[in-house]
């Protein structure tokens, strides 16, 4: 078709990145990539630090925290430790991907490849994105969120909304709803329903704890029903509806962090699928672009250098080993569910029989839409694979002198070893299962919290009290944490009073 | 289409079905300017520290360098819950080697069972500290904070290259306030004599043939007679139509940016190292050398330093040494000062040199020698300095020294004395000197 490369040089220009563009958006379209509108914005070193630090979004508010994102980004840059830019890629609507200008016309092309088509068409399609963010709007809430902090901190200063903020990013994590789908973001919908919410939520908040009783009989009533009746596991929104001595504005503030913290919360859950439908789409459409001649053979030499150092996995035992490399483990796994639909072989259709031999873009497509790590994993992680990356379990047991060496890629281990794989990307595994247990409406007004252990692991023992100062500041009334053993034994492990 | 203005939000936006391209370099940087201010507003204490370190280490001639601030992992991490190690996990590694199922490991020291080719831990002690980078402004700022400088001065110690405007002769462009009025003036009467000059010429042929013409008294000549006097009327309104003066001939008075010229300087820092002077003492006294410093750095251009220390006798030493050793034994005061007048005298002659001195010392004398400086510092060192500073750092009542200083202090105006017990109060030592910068510049 092209037989003359777009470009031989490493230089690019506007006109050479729409070409560019261009042709790896009609390879998308022919592989049946499903994407939002692109906006690939060009812009500078000291930009993108700016961007990495405010974890990609395009609109933060101002915090020290991501004043010390900054500065480790900026001192890592200097020091030549990262490259920079690789990508970063918010997930809106149109889809926004930055290049920075300093890069070659590859990297340009990798990063559109990459970012533009693979994360793009990943953001649009996967069910908890489409769950749970709405594209169309994060921009929109950014905005509201940013203005509406900033305006607080006019009328009640820097450092009061720096504690509350303070407080509500070490809950974060517990800022999530992990089963109702959240309502649509929007900024004027948010500006006109941030007032109502703040008169109606205070009225709600009195009543709850109000102190004249209507009848005897009723607190009678209520003296038998544990408040809330069932535990809850979003902390900052239980926060947010019930803490009784919260300012409204303290309270919009919990519900911002508590937004964002949603908005994140499916890409904490895809970053292996995520990663390695990106990589995959950028090797696959990049070879394509050579396949056709559209690109010379030392763009893909240099290309082929980014690609193997962005999947560069170093074993267990290397000094810069760090845990699972998430592109090289995602980017195996997209590459093998092509390989076992286009070329299976007897393994394979034992182990996947409804895949093998099926239309690969067909089959990867569905993988794509319809998982999260966890059950991606559980589902596809192929025999060769585990081998390919000489995955091997360790059970580490505190009651035990020695660590043990539980499965390996071999016949006994595979099974096994997809199953640890899976269960290690569940967040709820990885993260202190800690729920909302009950408030002490009648006596002290303490709230307590209870930790469910989960393979007698205990809570850090660093953090604990921290944390728990941070609930007590937005709370205004002791917190107590207990702990439930595996075997159903309570233990009350932390308190914290209010001064 | 492919330049629009750079003031525009987008500069250049290409439109194609579903991408567009759009060049931001020219938007806003430093988006995370506030959030780096907030950084270091909230760790300011340990920056603080770590700039009265800086202090305490560095030389007086490098003062004016940013520094790397380290501060504690510990102190800045933002806590969440997190599991603890115990219990019991099961973890998946990649590149296995010869491991096969079943086999027994010892556990490896970092105990975490996790990551067992990591070196550090990621909690409790033994982490790396937060380093960052302090600008040159910002450690500036925390060092004239702590010496609670007025605001006036910091701006005046802040800025570095001072100029001055001078007069660089006329332009034709100006603000309406720098006229020239005689120049303006000149060139207008110019400018006027040459659009004159063919009209006047003119004018003078055509007078001069009416002239003639009149004399001969020729009817013959009548038409041409009215023909002249038209002419004559027409270069004459021509002439006074040309304007007085015009936006052409205004000048400017045209004044540049000049580097305000700069000599040199010579300080000498005196210090008493007896055993009563100890280092917190010997850090206070840096801090108001390093202030004298920065003045003369704002003043001079090239500025040495001497320094001098004394207990009985005293002596020339270098900056490691005037700060860091340590002596026993008396004090006696004179032998400095006598020792700065001879040097004075051999190598800093008053006709090249501004010389400056400072002196730091917690008051203590031989009793008999506090006359003899002052009859010194009246007689022979005071009429040579430019400012003689002197502080006595104590808690306690002052001894004869000051007393005799004292005099000295009434006699001279260029000598400043001041009780310091913190280092907030070595500024008022300077207020005299910094006074007299401001009003100059």
């Amino acid at each position: 078709m092209n037989a003359k490369p777009l470009s031989t040089t490493s230089e690019w220009t506007f006109d050479l990145l729409l070409k560019y563009d261009q042709e790896i958006s009609s390879i998308a379209a022919d592989y049946r990539l499903d994407t939002y509108p692109n906006q690939i914005e060009i812009i500078s070193a000291e930009q993108m630090m700016d961007a990495y630090s405010s974890v990609g979004m395009p609109l933060g508010y101002h915090h020290w925290s991501f004043g010390k994102q900054f500065l480790e980004v900026e001192k890592g840059y200097q020091r030549g430790q990262m490259g920079l830019a690789y990508e970063i890629v918010i997930n809106s609507d149109p889809c926004i991907a930055y290049l920075m200008e300093e890069n070659t016309i590859m990297m340009q092309a990798l990063v559109i490849a990459h970012a533009s088509y693979g994360h793009n068409s990943f953001f649009k399609n996967n069910y908890l994105f489409k769950q749970w963010t709405s594209a169309d709007s994060i921009v929109d809430y950014l905005l509201f969120a940013k203005n509406y902090i900033a305006e607080c901190e006019k009328r009640y200063g820097e450092q009061e909304v720096e504690n509350i903020l303070d407080s509500c990013h070490a809950l974060m994590n517990y800022g999530v709803d992990r089963y109702k789908r959240p309502q649509k973001l929007s900024l004027r919908k948010e500006q006109i329903r941030q007032k109502e919410r703040e008169i109606y939520l205070q009225s709600q908040v009195n009543e709850l704890w109000s102190t004249i009783p209507n009848y005897q009989q009723k607190e009678d009533e209520q003296a038998d029903q544990i408040f809330p009746s069932e535990p809850q596991e979003n902390i900052l929104y239980f926060i947010e509806k019930n803490a009784p001595l919260l300012e409204p504005w303290q309270r919009e503030i919990v519900r911002i962090v508590r937004k964002l913290a949603q908005y994140f919360y499916p890409q904490r859950q895809t970053k292996v699928m995520n990663e390695g439908w990106a990589t995959f789409w950028h090797y696959t459409i990049l070879n394509k672009l050579y396949e056709k001649g559209s690109v010379t053979d030392g763009f893909m030499i240099e290309f082929l250098k980014s690609h193997t150092n962005v999947i560069y996995q170093p074993a267990f035992d290397n000094p810069y080993y760090s845990g699972i490399n998430p592109y090289t483990l995602g980017f195996n796994m997209m590459s093998d569910i092509r390989r076992i639909c286009e070329n299976p072989t007897e393994e394979d259709r034992q182990w996947f029989p409804n895949i093998a031999g099926s239309d690969w873009i067909t089959t990867l497509d569905f993988a794509m839409q319809n998982f999260k790590d966890e059950s991606f994993i559980a589902q596809f992680l192929s025999p060769k694979v585990i081998r390919d990356l000489k995955l091997f379990t360790i059970l580490d047991d505190d009651r035990d002198t020695h660590i043990e060496i539980s499965a390996i890629h071999n016949e006994e281990g595979y099974r096994c070893i997809r199953q640890k794989l899976a269960d290690q990307y569940d967040l709820s595994s990885g993260e202190p299962n800690i729920q909302i247990y009950s408030v002490d409406g009648r006596g002290d007004r303490s709230l307590t919290l209870r930790h469910f252990q989960y393979h007698r692991r205990p809570l850090s023992p660093d953090t604990v009290d921290e944390v728990l100062k941070h609930l007590a500041r937005l709370w205004k009334f002791a917190v107590k944490l207990e702990v439930v053993t595996e075997d159903n034994r309570i233990k009350l492990i932390n308190e914290v009073a209010i001064g | 289409m492919r330049m629009v203005s750079p003031s525009k939000k987008i500069l250049l936006a290409f439109r194609c079905p579903l991408s567009r391209i759009i060049d931001k370099r020219l938007n806003g940087k430093n988006k995370s300017a506030v959030n780096r201010q907030r950084f270091i507003e909230r760790f300011k204490n340990q920056i603080k520290k770590a700039v009265a370190d800086a202090v305490a280490n560095r030389s007086i001639t490098d003062i004016e360098n940013g520094e790397k601030v380290s501060i504690p992992t510990r102190d800045i991490s933002e806590p969440t819950f997190r599991h603890g190690s115990g219990g019991q996990r099961e973890i998946v590694h990649p590149g296995n080697h010869d491991f096969i199922q079943g086999d027994r490991v010892p556990r490896p020291p970092s105990g975490k069972g996790r990551g067992q080719g990591k070196k550090a831990s990621n909690s409790g002690e033994g982490l790396d500290d937060f380093v960052f980078e302090l600008s040159k402004e910002e450690f500036m700022e925390f060092f004239f904070e702590d010496l609670a400088l007025p605001n006036l001065v910091k701006t005046q110690l802040a800025t570095l290259n001072e100029n001055k405007f001078v007069r660089a002769g006329f332009t034709s462009d100006g603000v309406p306030s720098n006229i020239n009025v005689i120049r303006s003036l000149r060139s207008a009467y110019a400018r006027r004599i040459a659009l004159r000059s063919p009209y006047t010429k003119r004018l003078h042929e055509a007078e001069e043939e009416l002239n003639r013409l009149t004399a001969e008294g020729s009817d013959l000549d009548a038409h041409r007679i009215k023909e002249l006097h038209e002419e004559i009327a027409y270069l004459k309104r021509k002439i006074a139509a040309i304007p007085f003066i015009d936006t052409f001939d205004l000048r400017y008075n045209n004044r540049i940016a000049q580097p305000k010229p700069t000599t040199q300087a010579v300080m000498f820092c005196l210090m008493d190292v007896s055993g009563s002077m100890d280092q917190a003492k010997k850090d206070m006294a840096k801090r108001f050398f390093i202030l004298l410093y920065l003045f003369l750095t704002r003043t001079y251009e090239k500025i040495e330093l001497v320094f001098i220390c004394h207990h009985t006798t005293a002596k020339e030493v270098n900056e490691e040494e005037f700060f860091y050793s340590r002596e026993t034994g008396g004090t006696v005061v004179s032998s400095a000062l006598q020792l700065t007048l001879d040097v004075i005298k051999d190598r800093y002659p008053t006709s090249d040199w501004n010389i400056y001195v400072a002196q730091a010392s917690d008051g203590d004398n031989w009793y008999d020698d506090s006359p003899t400086c002052k009859n010194l510092l009246i007689n022979k060192i005071m009429p040579l300095v430019q400012y003689f500073s002197y502080i006595e750092i104590t808690p306690d009542s002052h001894q004869s020294l000051w007393h005799e200083y004292q005099h000295v202090k009434s006699t001279f105006e260029n000598f400043a004395m001041q009780k310091i017990e913190t280092v907030n109060d070595i500024y008022p030592v300077f207020r005299k000197l910094f006074k007299k910068q401001a009003a100059n510049s």
